[in-house]
């Protein structure tokens, strides 16, 4: 099995879906000729024509807003916005249209486009390209948030979401395009939507992570079972519909729960997660849930990112919290 | 120094003017279009106005009237084929109605029912957009759909002229200008946005001549003129199913009513200003001055046709009365293509009003 980055694993996946469905197209700004600035879509356009993977004008409402259309005469669109933090100009195609085509329509249409972006911190970026805006989606009925933190589980899950009946919000973590290699198969496999993974098993603490914070989440359970502490990192893959099947099963374990997240705190995902395993586990808790998450400011400049994300340290003084109690 | 002006004509194009003259070229089968078109604009002038009394009565939700517009929006969906994307807005259940789609379904949206975009199937129509301008781009999606599945048919977005201030519609106007897509952009300029006159929306002369800027062809149609707006609207489509790329309409119309039944237009016009639009303007008034000057009307088949009409709205308003409800655990079911756990067991803690 080769070893792939996880640009060259969503870049496959792409091009097994072009090759597997003649409904699937891929477009966006820059993703032809020039294979997306990333190189996601790298070769693509040489492959299957520039009818199929397609440089659109610099609109992002015009290509989540034609993905709708496309999506409910019967193609399989698979829009990239250029960086997440530009997806705040398509919000309204994104959350009042296509979320809500099916609902709307009481299932007559539906709107299965896969909308990808690059997202999250620690790549010292210009302002707007390191946001992570997950909740806005994940607070948004009728969407499916995906964020794979490994190579393997990208390609697998971007098979999934453009075989997803449902719009999918696919998140790809920038830190982690190129961030290490791992055995990705050659053909065709999917990683089921829905569905954390666990990444590392203990007793003691489960730490609740997804994209770019699950390595460091596992960086801090390592530095802290030297000490005997028995972490439990939970990857969990799909942000919404939440996999509270695997919430409940880890923290009826260990009653201590620490989630990371890089996006601001205040209202973030780890709300709802702290309050699901309150719903689901609140018996077996044996400490404050913790949240180690960004700061409740914008996204700050490259100066002032490292002090701001989610730090291996920060995660092991949340662990030791927990661990107090 | 090379300054670019616009210095286009601004008159809308007529074939049937205010005085029921023909002034243009007639489609080949006038008459027989006018004999089924004129009768429509009836019953749709009358389920207007009895929806906006539904309203006052408590037995209908708000309410967004489109009279005046009857000919803007048959004419042109009369050039539509089943199988072609329509896009509206939620001013024009007259055109949708005309479409196919059931009366009484055209009130379910006032009536707050669910299964209002639940459009029939067999035809490609979505829900009224409640959104401004949002339509436009799934409309060029649509577009983008059918000639990437090298189909003939093609797609059109409703719209108004207050959507022409929005940002969709100059993406979507660009967008399907640079990939040549199959799509009408048909926008019904009835003077206001609410309170708003066209020309505090628009610096422009014209709405037809954006199109300029987006290397598209732009026609200018009196909107009230239910001939030009079919001709105008025959030539966009055919272009767009030859291949030959978008068009924008501008259909010039008038909203005789308020822009909902929570608005009062008393606020922002004149009485004197709506007249002549109510009178000579009319699109019913004009077709039927033609239609009665080729002999082919009278008051006896006027008669018949307010009856007719009266017969077929008492008829919708029977059938939305005693339309079932659907309860909030069905309608839910169609967020997902599966329902999420979570969202379930909220639902299963609720009482039977749920179900």
């Amino acid at each position: 099995m080769p070893k792939q980055t996880m640009i060259e694993a969503i870049r496959d996946a792409l091009a097994i879906a072009l090759r597997d469905d003649p409904r699937v197209i891929v477009f966006g700004e820059d993703v032809g000729r020039n294979g997306g600035v990333f190189r996601a879509t790298d070769g693509l356009q040489a492959e299957f024509g520039e009818a199929r993977v397609v440089d659109t004008p610099l609109a992002e409402k015009a290509i989540v807003g034609t993905a709708v259309g496309l999506a409910m005469a019967g193609m399989k669109p698979v829009a990239e916005i250029q960086f997440l933090g530009f997806a705040y100009e398509a919000m309204d195609q994104i959350a009042a249209q296509l979320a809500r085509i099916r609902f709307r329509t009481q299932g007559r249409f539906t709107a299965p486009a896969v909308i990808r972006a690059p997202y999250g911190g620690g790549v010292r970026t210009p302002e707007l390209h390191s946001d992570s805006l997950e909740a806005l989606f994940a607070h948004t009925p009728g969407l499916v948030v995906v964020t794979p933190s490994r190579p393997y589980d990208a390609k697998g899950l971007l098979l999934s979401a453009i075989r997803s009946p449902d719009p999918v919000v696919f998140l790809e973590p920038i830190r982690l395009y190129r961030a290490f290699r791992e055995e990705v198969p050659e053909g065709d496999y999917e990683v089921p939507l829905g569905r954390a993974a666990v990444r590392r098993e203990g007793s003691d603490v489960t730490l609740v992570a997804w994209g770019p914070t699950v390595s460091v989440a596992e960086s801090a359970a390592a530095q802290v079972a030297s000490r005997g502490i028995a972490c439990e990192v939970l990857d969990l893959r799909t942000l919404a519909p939440l996999d509270r099947s695997a919430l409940k099963a880890s923290v009826e374990k260990t009653g201590r729960a620490v989630i990371v997240h890089e996006a601001v705190r205040y209202a973030g995902l780890g709300a709802e997660i702290a309050a699901s395993i309150m719903d689901l586990a609140f018996y077996h808790l044996r400490a404050p849930i913790e949240r180690v998450a960004g700061l409740d400011t914008p996204y700050p400049p490259p100066a002032l990112e490292d002090a701001w994300l989610p730090s291996v340290t920060r995660v092991v003084e949340a662990i030791e919290r927990v661990m107090e109690d | 120094m090379h300054v670019y002006r616009y210095t286009g004509d601004t008159k809308p194009d007529q074939v049937l003017n205010e005085a029921g003259e023909i002034v243009g070229e007639l489609p080949e089968n006038a008459a027989d279009l006018a004999l089924k078109w004129y009768p429509f604009m009836s019953f749709c002038r009358k389920f207007d106005e009895r929806a906006q009394l539904l309203q006052r009565q408590g037995r209908l939700g708000t309410y967004a009237p489109f009279r005046g517009q009857e000919a803007a929006q048959i004419g042109s969906f009369a050039a539509l084929r089943p199988g072609d994307w329509v896009f509206p807005t939620y001013r024009e259940l007259a055109g949708m109605m005309y479409h196919g789609l059931e009366p009484v379904h055209a009130l379910l949206k006032s009536r707050g029912h669910p299964d209002a975009g639940r459009m029939p199937k067999g035809l490609n129509m979505a829900p009224p957009q409640i959104a401004i301008a949002a339509q436009i781009l799934h409309a060029v999606g649509a577009g983008w759909a059918c000639k990437l599945q090298e189909k003939d048919d093609i797609a059109v977005a409703y719209f108004g002229d207050g959507a022409t201030s929005e940002g969709d519609f100059h993406e979507g106007m660009n967008f399907a200008s640079v990939m040549r897509l199959p799509v009408v952009f048909f926008c019904q300029n009835n003077q206001y946005a609410i309170s708003v006159p066209v020309d505090r929306q628009t610096a422009s002369p014209t709405i037809a001549q954006k199109a300029i800027a987006y290397g598209m062809e732009g026609l200018r149609v009196d909107g009230n003129d239910v001939f030009a707006v079919y001709q105008a609207m025959r030539y966009a489509v055919e272009r767009a199913r030859r291949g030959d790329g978008p068009t924008l309409i501008e259909a010039v119309t008038y909203r005789l009513g308020p822009h909902t039944t929570a608005d009062d237009p008393g606020r922002y016009r004149e009485a004197a200003d709506v007249e002549p639009w109510a009178t000579a303007r009319d699109p019913l008034v004009r077709l039927r001055l033609w239609l009665t000057r080729q002999g082919l009307w009278d008051d006896e088949r006027q008669s018949a046709c307010e009856a007719e009409a009266e017969a077929r709205v008492r008829q919708t308003v029977a059938d939305m009365e005693s339309y079932p409800h659907k309860p909030l655990a069905e309608a839910a079911s169609h967020v997902y293509a599966e329902m999420p756990e979570a969202l379930a067991l909220d639902l299963a803690k609720r009482g039977k009003e749920a179900r």
